[in-house]
C-alpha cells in the first residue's frame, strides 16, 4: 500500500494530529515504507488462526459495584491547563 | 569507605554494608548524588530529587539503627521517568506532558518505596518509551559512559528505550533502576551499557500509574549491575495488583533463593533462526562462547526452531502503534499537560498534539491510526494478531522441549548518536531478538558476556517459561559466573 498526501492529510485528521501541507509528501513515503514493510505479514497464510489479544490468559476480574475511590476535585483538577468551578474548560463546542 | 566504592557496590553489598554499619544510608546516598553531578553530560536524568533522597535516607537510617525497615532500607536507585510518582514531575521524555506531577504513585515505584528504596531521580528515556537508542527524548539524547576504544570522542547511545536507568547504573550513578519493556526497552539498553536487565512476565508486575505505550505489551522491570541485584529488585516489584486487571493474582517467590548456581539437567534452547547470516562473527562467537559455558555447567544445549521468528518485527509494528495510537488518544490538552489554543475543540487537540508529540511518536500514532482505521482493520491489525498467536505457538512448542532459550540481545553493540535515524525500519532491526518475546509475553533476561573488538559491552538473552523468572536467574546466575564480566565504563575503573 503507497499512500499519497489526501491518505497521509486523512489519517493526520483522524489522529488529530495538525501537519503542515509541505510535510504531507515527506510523511507519505515514510508511512508508505512502513506499510510496505509489515505487509510481509500477508505471505503467511493464517486460516483458522485465532487472533492474539492477550498474553494474559486470565478472566477478567470483578469487583462489586460500589464506590472505592474517589471525591477528591482538587487533586484531579491539580494539573488542569484551565479549570473552572471544579471543572475542566474547553473551547466552545455547541454554538 | 570512600564515595567510589559506596558507587562501585552491588545491591547486595550495600545492604550488607548498611546492615553491618559500615556505613549509613546518608553517606551512601550522598554518594550517589555527587556520582550524578559528576555525570551530568551523560544527561541520564530528567528530573533529580537529591532532597527527597536525602529526606528518605534519614529516614532509612532511623529505622535501621531500630532494626526495622524493608528489604531495600536506605538503597538509592533511580526511577524511569515513566512511572508516575506522587509530587515529582513525570514526563514520559514527552512535551506533551510538560509540568505533570502525578497526584498518586505508581504500584511499582510503591512497591520499591515501601521496601524502603530510596528515589534519586526520574530517568530519561525514549519518547513515551517508543524508541531504540533514547534520542527521541524532548529532554536531549542520553550519552552511554562506554567509548569505543578506536575513537573515545563518539558518543554513543545506551540503547533504548530505558537508556537513561541503563546509563546511571553502568555510571554508578545509582545501584539499581527501573525499566519497562515493550519490544525491548529493558534489554537492549542493558546489553548496551554492560549490565543485567530483566523483562519480567506480562503480568507479574503492575501496570498501574505506568504511562501507557503498548497495554497488551508493556512490562516493568529491574535494571542492575548483577544476577542478585535483579532478583533482589524484582521482589520488591512484582506482586499482584487489583488495580491492573492484567497483573497475575499468583504468589510471588523468593526469586534469591532460584540462585542455587546448579543448572544440571537443564535444556537449553539455541533458536535457529537467531542466527542471520548478517550477524557478525564477534556476536556469533560471544553467543556460541555462551552455550560452551553452560555446556561446561552441565546443561544440554538443544537446537530449537521458532519458524515465525522473522515476522516477529512486522508484528510488532503493527500490534504497538495500534495500541499506542488509542493510549495517547488521552492526551488532548484538556485535563493536563500541554495547551495550544484554537478557535475550535479540534483545532486545539491538533494543535496541542501537534506541538506535543516528536517525530517518532505522531509516526506510530498515524501508523497505528491507519492500521485500525476502517476497512484496513482485517488485512493489518487482525493479521497481525493471528501472527502473534503463531509466534507465541512457536515458544510454546519449544518449551516443551526445553527450560530456557539463550539468544543474543541485540544484533550489534552501542552505535553512535545519529546512527539509523534515517530510516525507522532500520533503527527497528535493534529489536530483533526482543521483540519476539515480548509479543509472547514471556520473561526475558540480558546480562554482559563479553567485549566487543572495539571495547564495547555485548549482552546475550535469556528467555524463560511464563512465570519462570526463577529459572531464567539461575541459568543467569551460572552464565554470568562463567563470563566473569568485571569490565567498566572507561573512567569508572578502580
Amino acid at each position: 500500500m503507497s499512500l499519497d498526501k489526501v491518505a497521509v492529510k486523512n489519517i493526520a485528521s483522524l489522529a488529530r494530529i495538525e501537519v503542515r501541507d509541505e510535510d504531507l509528501d515527506g510523511l507519505a513515503v515514510e508511512l508508505s515504507n512502513i506499510l510496505r514493510f509489515v505487509e510481509q505479514l500477508a505471505e503467511v497464510n493464517t486460516d483458522g488462526i485465532a487472533p492474539m489479544t492477550s498474553v494474559a490468559h486470565l478472566e477478567l476480574p470483578r469487583r462489586s459495584d460500589q464506590v472505592n475511590d474517589g471525591g477528591y476535585v482538587e487533586r484531579v483538577l491539580a494539573n488542569a491547563p484551565e479549570q473552572q468551578d471544579g471543572f475542566f474548560l474547553v473551547p466552545k463546542v455547541v454554538e | 569507605m570512600s564515595p567510589t566504592q559506596l558507587t562501585g557496590m552491588t545491591l547486595r553489598q550495600a545492604r550488607d554494608g548498611l546492615l553491618k554499619k559500615s556505613f549509613s544510608a546518608v553517606e551512601l546516598v550522598e554518594s550517589h548524588i555527587d556520582a550524578i553531578a559528576t555525570h551530568s553530560q551523560l544527561n541520564a536524568f530528567i528530573t533529580e530529587t537529591p532532597d527527597l533522597a536525602r529526606a528518605q535516607a534519614v529516614k532509612a537510617d532511623e529505622r535501621l539503627a531500630r532494626q526495622e525497615g524493608g528489604p531495600l532500607e536506605g538503597l538509592p536507585i533511580a526511577m524511569k521517568d515513566l512511572f508516575c510518582t506522587e509530587g515529582v514531575r513525570t514526563t514520559a521524555a514527552s512535551r506533551i506532558l510538560g509540568n505533570f506531577v502525578p497526584p498518586y504513585e505508581s504500584t511499582v515505584s510503591a512497591n520499591l518505596k515501601q521496601a524502603g528504596a530510596v528515589m534519586l531521580g526520574k530517568t530519561s528515556l525514549d519518547e513515551f518509551a517508543m524508541g531504540s537508542s533514547n534520542t527521541t527524548s524532548a529532554f536531549g539524547a542520553v550519552i552511554n559512559p562506554w567509548k569505543r576504544r578506536s575513537d573515545p570522542e563518539a558518543r554513543l547511545v545506551p540503547g533504548g528505550s530505558s537508556g537513561g536507568s541503563a546509563a546511571a547504573v553502568a555510571a554508578r550513578m545509582a545501584l539499581a533502576a527501573t525499566g519497562t519493556d515493550t519490544g525491548g526497552s529493558i534489554r537492549q539498553p542493558a546489553a548496551f551499557c554492560g549490565i543485567v536487565g530483566l523483562k519480567p512476565t506480562y503480568g507479574r508486575c503492575s501496570r498501574w500509574g505506568i504511562i501507557a505505550f503498548a497495554s497488551s505489551l508493556d512490562q516493568a522491570g529491574p535494571m542492575a549491575r548483577t544476577v542478585e541485584d535483579v532478583a533482589m529488585m524484582l521482589q520488591a516489584m512484582a506482586g499482584h495488583d487489583p488495580k491492573d486487571s492484567t497483573s497475575a493474582p499468583i504468589a510471588v517467590p523468593d526469586f534469591s533463593a532460584a540462585l542455587t548456581g546448579d543448572i544440571r539437567g537443564l535444556k537449553i534452547g539455541v533458536p535457529k533462526e537467531y542466527r542471520p547470516s548478517g550477524l557478525s562473527s564477534e556476536m556469533v562467537k560471544l553467543w556460541d562462547d555462551g552455550i560452551d559455558m553452560l555446556k561446561d555447567a552441565g546443561a544440554t544445549p538443544v537446537e530449537i526452531s521458532l519458524p515465525h521468528s522473522k515476522y516477529a518485527l512486522a508484528t510488532y509494528y503493527i500490534v504497538a502503534p495500534a495500541e499506542c495510537s488509542s493510549n495517547l488518544a488521552r492526551y488532548d490538552g484538556v485535563r493536563y499537560g500541554l495547551r495550544v489554543e484554537g478557535k475550535t475543540l479540534d483545532e486545539m487537540y491538533a494543535k496541542t498534539r501537534a506541538a506535543g508529540f516528536g517525530t517518532e511518536v505522531r509516526r506510530r500514532i498515524m501508523i497505528g491510526t491507519y492500521v485500525l482505521s476502517a476497512g484496513y482493520y482485517d488485512a493489518y491489525y487482525a493479521k497481525a494478531q493471528k501472527l502473534r498467536s503463531l509466534i507465541a505457538r512457536d515458544f510454546q512448542q519449544a518449551f516443551e522441549l526445553v527450560d530456557v532459550i539463550l539468544t543474543p540481545t541485540a544484533p550489534t553493540p552501542a552505535f553512535a548518536i545519529g546512527d539509523n535515524d534515517e530510516d525507522p525500519v532500520t533503527m527497528w532491526l535493534n529489536d530483533i531478538f526482543t521483540v519476539p518475546t515480548s509479543l509472547a509475553g514471556l520473561p526475558g533476561l540480558s546480562l554482559p558476556t563479553g567485549l566487543s573488538a572495539d571495547g564495547l559491552p555485548l549482552g546475550l538473552q535469556l528467555i524463560g517459561r511464563p512465570f519462570d523468572e526463577e529459572t531464567l536467574l539461575r541459568v543467569a546466575g551460572v552464565l554470568e559466573k562463567a563470563a566473569a564480566f568485571t569490565a567498566l565504563p572507561p573512567g569508572l575503573g578502580g
